[in-house]
């Protein structure tokens, strides 16, 4: 993607770094992370004191690139990886000293295809179950085999099934102990359009049942599809929380592309004020503006333009996507 | 005290359904080799054997041959079990889930000891078929089987914490458990070896189980019965001793 225009800047008060502590949650916090590292025995540092806060109910997307600590991340709060200092609180369980308390709560897709290949899916759904202290109820196994459209496949061996398959198979694990908080680490990675499509419709059923979700994922527009608030991560820094909406306004940036009758060779200067730029062989001309300013200056470089004798065939407008402002936020991390 | 026991017992399932769909490799296969046994060690050698303290050679060795499948089985079972989900990834399951070291030590090597105990029971079915026995202490010789077959899977559960590919899954069992199960009595009473290799025995562990197990049986012993039970007890807490260690750290388990 290319760069932002000049006067297209990070509003100050979400400046990259430092930032000391995530936006408030607006709904009751149901997983507490403070001040939180981890360094591996490698000496990688994985995580760098990260603070931060999940709503109940919320949907969260943690984005970041490869290796920038989402899945350590998770995996602290799931119990697979000791944390090296700071700590955590699932529903007001510490998830050290008070485990099976924060763990009961907490159902975790991951990210690998990791299964019993020998098994089959009832079997492998219910020994889920079991393992977060809950009897039998064959009942609801059925409605989640279900919803997740694996009825029909409750006899098979995981080793006969798709990927995207296997993947609602995991889904359908994790929500076997009828969990309050759902952890999605990549869960759409190689499933295709319709299934992941079906899949976040469970996700948003869920969501609508009370669930708590947080995912990660590579595909962003999911994120922007999904989520009601984002997080960044960057090595190991959360570098970012915001409210999804409140984001894409205070970041988002908005276009519009003018096609010209006749092609220009350059920007005439008297237009210089209005920050354009030329494309497509110098036949469309490019305005960016600012969509929280108190006025877009369209009418005013529309004036100009009629002054200046440039006549336009068409226009039309362009939003940025989360993608384009995840992209710049971490680029400028980077810087 | 809070144990959460569908886990126990999903763990305990899921185990014993797993030896259940490889029956021919769990079941037959030690019922064929300890018959094999039977017919080279009892009948073909065993015929130019003098009888052994009073007791036919062909008894003598089913103690040792049901210690021998208890011995292997147990390691196996046990370090394949808590292996597999290493393996595959799906520890993060157990690692999840809110479940305490000892439900997970109680399902997969409850789970272990069944198997090789049931086993154990059906190598003496298959001895009867070859030789006539008379079982002196029933109740010791359950308690022994029961001691060892959990003893071991201990170890068998360590083993496949340990481990970290199936070389190293197997190469416990072959080099050490193995060797030792044939120096340790079991095809013989060690009063038979020169005096300075029966003190050697005295340091290999599996000459207490054997031992012991065999007075159970016919009241012939090696060594003391109570210095038996205590070395086995003694085996056992080091096995506690290690696994507890294990969790505790999260050696091999947790980054």
């Amino acid at each position: 993607m290319n760069a932002g225009p000049p006067h297209w800047r990070l509003a100050p008060n979400l400046a990259i770094r430092p930032f000391p502590l995530a936006s408030p949650s607006p709904m009751q916090p149901v997983i507490s992370v403070k001040n939180l590292s981890k360094t591996y025995a490698s000496g990688f540092q994985a995580l760098k004191d990260i603070n931060l806060e999940i709503g109940k109910g919320e949907i969260f997307a943690l984005l970041g690139p490869n290796g920038a600590g989402k899945t350590t991340l998770i995996s602290i709060i799931c119990g697979i990886v000791t944390p090296s200092s700071g700590s955590v609180t699932v529903d007001g369980h510490d998830i050290i000293t008070d485990y099976r308390a924060a763990r009961a709560e907490i159902g975790l897709v991951p990210q690998e295809l990791t299964a019993d290949m020998f098994e089959n899916v009832w079997s492998t759904v219910s020994f889920s179950r079991g393992l977060w202290g809950k009897w039998d109820n064959p009942a609801y196994i059925e409605k989640v085999l279900k919803d997740l459209s694996l009825w029909d496949k409750k006899d098979d061996k995981l080793m006969t099934l798709s990927g995207g398959m296997k993947r609602r198979v995991l889904i359908a694990k994790a929500l076997a102990h009828e969990p309050t908080i759902l952890f999605l680490d990549e869960p759409t990675a190689g499933v295709d359009v319709e299934l992941r499509q079906g899949m976040w419709q469970a996700v948003r059923a869920l969501r609508d049942a009370g669930v708590t979700i947080i995912l990660t994922t590579h595909y962003i527009h999911e994120a922007e599809d999904m989520a009601d608030r984002i997080g960044v991560i960057n090595k190991g820094e959360l570098i970012l929380v915001e409210d999804k909406a409140e984001l894409m306004h205070k970041l988002g940036k908005k276009q519009l592309t003018l096609q010209l009758h006749q092609a220009l060779d350059k920007v005439p200067a008297e237009l210089a004020s209005h920050h354009l730029a030329l494309a497509n062989g110098g036949s469309e001309l490019i305005y960016t503006y600012d969509t929280q300013g108190p006025r877009t200056g369209i009418t005013g470089l529309l004036t100009d333009l009629s002054a200046a004798g440039i006549r336009f065939k068409d226009l039309d407008t362009t939003q940025s996507s989360l993608e384009d402002i995840f992209v710049d936020l971490v680029r400028q991390d980077r810087q | 005290m809070n144990i959460n026991l569908p886990a126990i017992r999903a763990i305990y399932k899921f185990e014993m359904a797993r030896w259940g769909r490889t029956f021919l490799q769990s079941i037959v296969s030690p019922v064929i080799a300890t018959s094999l046994y039977f017919v080279v060690f009892g009948a073909a050698i065993g015929s130019r054997i003098t009888e052994i303290d009073g007791i036919s050679y062909g008894a003598f060795i089913v103690p040792g041959l049901i210690m021998l499948t208890l011995l292997t089985q147990s390691v196996a079972n046990a370090s394949f079990g808590i292996y597999f989900p290493r393996f595959t990834g799906t520890i993060y399951e157990l690692l999840s889930a809110p479940i305490s070291p000892f439900e997970i030590v109680v399902g997969y090597v409850g789970a272990a000891a069944t198997k090789s105990i049931l086993l154990g029971l059906v190598i003496l079915g298959t001895a009867w078929f070859f030789v006539p026995l008379e079982i002196a202490h029933p109740w010791w010789m359950v308690g022994f089987l029961v001691l060892t077959a959990v003893t071991f899977s201990l170890l068998g559960f360590v083993i496949g914490l340990w481990a970290d590919g199936f070389e190293q899954l197997q190469l416990v069992p072959l080099l050490i458990i193995t060797p030792l199960t044939f120096l340790g009595g079991t095809f013989y009473s060690i009063d038979i070896l020169p005096p300075v290799w029966q003190t050697v025995s005295l340091f290999n562990p599996v000459v207490y189980l054997v031992s012991g197990f065999r007075w159970s049986f016919f009241e012939i012993a090696d060594v003391g019965v109570g210095i038996s039970v205590a070395m086995t007890l003694f085996f056992l807490c080091v096995c506690l001793v290690a696994v507890w260690w294990i969790f505790k750290t999260g050696y091999r388990l947790k980054s």
